[in-house]
């Protein structure tokens, strides 16, 4: 018999302000206490350790999704909308995820290069002619919002819905304080317009959404999981990766001799990007559900408790990557961090989403001899994801 | 800086054929020994050999013996009707007491730790298959091995297996009783920590290949002997590798990946699966053939072959250099 561990209980609420506006403090006084603890606030473990992150998203058997990625069990409770990719699990989330891996994938990925390539040109351009931009207004918020849709084949009218409708999905994910309701404020209007989105006849020929729908020819999906998988590309492609650069510039405005590094060799803009996710990973934290009661970290997790996954801890913790795991290095292999997931739910955005970043901080680094930061970036507060209303930048363009 | 080593050709090892059996519809297994009486080197589960035919033909023969025993190994031959000889050859021309010189043992289907593995096997891709049920069973692991045919009787080891291990582990398809193995059906629901090796036929590949799609990425393993069109055999000679942004070449072995060597050299790949699944690692070839082992490029992106995932694909037989945009 193995001897198991009561859990170190917090009261601390991880979804209140001060937590989402700097959650590092309180992940590193759960990580002190041991990988997985009991937090009141929301009844649910909290997961800390990376071995235990990585247990939890590769054993979905044992800790699930369908019961929702939020602290209720949709389950049990109502669900405010029918569940997602992200919120099933085998054999339902097997045919979902074979349509998709098959729409999405890096051969497919590899043709919107080009396409995508242009409108950072464009926008990193205009940026040159000043000496400060805002890494966020000025270029993340503009940027996957005009290439991601096109690459799904949406139409122009209703695109102003996709950042509200992210916003509410995401926050759900957490626990419904006045963050959550302030992101449904208008949840009806943007909830339908976005599944008007999502119908076959809102999509052009040409993209992943059209692509998503020919799978129902091959029997293997039907028009209504079509629809809810263009709905999954919708909701969790375009906020994620506006994070993802936001966070990208914050980590790096930082670290000036990275940049030089970066632009006498621009080829290791990838591994910074990676790194930069590592240490500012967009998509902080999500639940899962315990199908059967487990041992987990030395502690006992009953049947239907909630585990509250801290990927952003995981990808700090010390044991896993050092004792300066809390700052960017150029020269560390960030490769097995879980910014993006691991497993079966592992991003199928993934390609998308480093490319749309490559793009852009090849671009910065072509015209930018330096970039710091001029001011301390501001935090976005969200349940769930990390990330800056604003990273003001001081630059040097070059001449 | 070059880091290139002398590229020395593999070692060869001489053995003479101890006994030839025929294990079911047109396969033969053949028992090799070293003619100077020594140990064959260790190797693992999924390994196999090249075995270098007088006619002039070098053919990649998984090892099916149990690899604890070292005086030995044994290999399956399929006679198949569109082989430019080889398996002919093997079939009509080898009996015991005849030489035969093969390479060291090499691995590219490697068994990696899990918990739990689902094995596919179709016709003659059971062999490699063999020693990693072994290895699966003396490690406790939990396990099952789904094996396909035309028939019982085109089945190597079929009655071995199933005495071994029982008909709860060896799930048997043969075509011609209207059982067929439906590959659907099989991989329907992924298993949390569960691995999946499979070899067999291309088509039966492919098709699990998309099914897979639906499971954790790098779940999947899969044994596929490609045909190049510069050799019908897989590449086993070490080849260089120049890395165009540095104009370092570094040698890769037979038995690392590309990724391994040039890490090794001090470079670096971006790279997550290791395993030719995730496609992180995909980079641009400036010259050379490639043989692609992932599963992630389309037959169009082979084909054109502009890019490869250097974590699992190497140097097609024949090419000796890839320049790569790394
Ligand atoms: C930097 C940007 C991004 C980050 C950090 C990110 C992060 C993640 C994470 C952590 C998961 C796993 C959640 C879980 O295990 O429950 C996930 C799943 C997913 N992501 Fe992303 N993502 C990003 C961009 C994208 C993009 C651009 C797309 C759309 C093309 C996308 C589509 C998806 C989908 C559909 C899933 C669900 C997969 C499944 O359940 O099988 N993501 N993402």
């Amino acid at each position: 018999m193995t001897t198991t561990i009561e859990p170190a209980v917090f009261t601390e609420d991880p979804f209140d302000e001060a937590a989402l506006k700097d959650p590092y403090p309180f992940l590193q006084r759960l990580r002190e206490t041991g990988p997985v603890s009991y937090l009141e606030a929301t009844g649910s473990y909290a997961i800390v350790g990376y071995d235990e992150v990585y247990e939890v998203l590769m054993d979905f058997e044992t800790f699930i999704s369908s019961g929702g990625l939020g602290p209720h069990d949709i389950r049990k409770d109502e669900a405010w909308r029918p569940p997602s990719i992200l919120e099933s699990d085998p054999p339902i989330h097997t045919v979902m995820r074979r349509a998709l891996t098959g729409v999405i994938n890096p051969s497919t990925v590899r043709a919107l290069r080009e396409p995508f390539t242009a409108p950072a040109v464009e926008i990193v351009n205009d940026l040159t002619q000043f000496d400060r931009f805002d890494a966020v207004t000025d270029l993340a918020e503009k940027y996957p919002i005009r290439v991601f849709p096109d690459a799904v084949g949406l139409p122009q009218e209703g695109r102003e819905h996709l950042l509200p409708y992210g916003n509410m999905v995401f926050n759900a994910f957490g626990p419904e304080n006045y963050i959550y309701q302030q992101a449904f404020a208008e949840g009806d209007a943007h909830s339908a317009a976005v599944m008007k989105l999502c119908q076959r006849e809102s999509l052009d020929d040409s993209g992943f959404g059209a692509k998503i729908y020919e799978r129902i020819n091959d029997g293997l999906i039907t028009e209504e999981q079509a629809a809810l998988l263009v709905r999954a590309l919708l909701s969790a492609g375009v906020d994620t990766t506006i994070f993802g650069i936001g966070n990208t510039l914050s980590v790096l405005a930082r670290y000036p001799e990275a940049w030089q590094r970066l632009r006498e060799n621009p080829s290791m803009a990838k591994f910074a990007i990676d790194e930069a996710l590592r240490v500012e990973s967009p998509f902080q934290k999500f639940h899962r559900t315990v199908a059967t009661a487990t041992t987990l970290g030395g502690v006992d997790l009953p049947e239907g408790a909630k585990v509250l996954v801290f990927v952003g801890a995981a990808n700090r913790d010390p044991a896993k990557w050092g004792d300066d795991a809390a700052e960017f290095s150029l020269d560390r292999s960030s490769s097995g961090h879980v910014a993006f997931g691991m497993g079966l739910h592992q991003c199928v955005g993934q390609p998308i989403a480093r490319l749309e970043m490559e793009i852009v901080l090849q671009q910065l680094l072509e015209k930018f001899e330096t970039l710091e930061l001029a001011d301390e970036p501001v935090p976005f507060i969200h349940n769930v994801l990390r990330g800056f209303e604003s990273v003001p930048l001081k630059v040097s363009p070059k001449r | 800086m070059t880091l290139t080593a002398p590229s020395k050709a593999p070692a060869t090892i001489d053995t003479v054929i101890d006994s030839v059996d025929r294990a079911a519809d047109e396969v033969v297994t053949l028992v090799l020994r070293r003619t100077d009486g020594a140990n064959f080197p260790a190797w693992e589960p999924g390994a196999h050999v090249d075995v270098h035919l007088e006619n002039g033909l070098i053919r990649q023969y998984s090892l099916c013996s149990p690899t604890a025993d070292r005086s030995t190994l044994q290999i399956g031959v399929l006679r198949t009707p569109d082989s430019r000889g080889g398996s002919a050859f093997v079939h009509d021309n080898l009996w015991p007491g005849t030489e035969l010189t093969i390479s060291a043992p090499r691995n590219n289907f490697p068994l990696v730790k899990s918990r739990k593995y689902m094995f596919i096997a179709g016709g003659i891709g059971i062999t490699p298959i063999i020693p990693m049920m072994e290895a699966a069973e003396a490690a406790g692991k939990e396990w099952v091995l789904h094996y396909g045919g035309r028939s019982r009787t085109s089945m190597a080891f079929l009655d071995e297996l199933v005495t071994k291990y029982g008909p709860e582990k060896i799930r048997i398809y043969a075509n011609d009783e209207d059982n067929m193995l439906d590959l659907t059906q099989v991989l329907a629901m992924p298993r949390a920590h569960m691995l999946v090796y499979a070899c067999g036929p291309g088509g039966m590949l492919n098709a699990i290949e998309d099914l897979c799609m639906g499971w954790p990425p790098g779940a999947l393993h899969i044994e596929r002997f490609v045909a190049t069109e510069l050799g019908a055999a897989a590449n086993s000679e070490p080849f260089e590798v120049e890395l165009a942004q540095t104009g370092t070449t570094v040698t890769v072995q037979p038995d690392e990946t590309i990724v391994d060597a040039v890490e090794q050299a001090g470079a670096r790949v971006l790279s997550s699966c290791r395993a030719g699944v995730c496609g992180t690692c995909e980079t641009r070839i400036i010259a050379g053939e490639p043989e692609h082992r992932d599963a992630v490029l389309t037959e169009e992106d082979k084909a054109a072959g502009e890019v490869m995932l250097p974590c699992v694909s190497r140097a097609a037989a024949g090419c000796s250099r890839l320049v790569l945009d790394l």
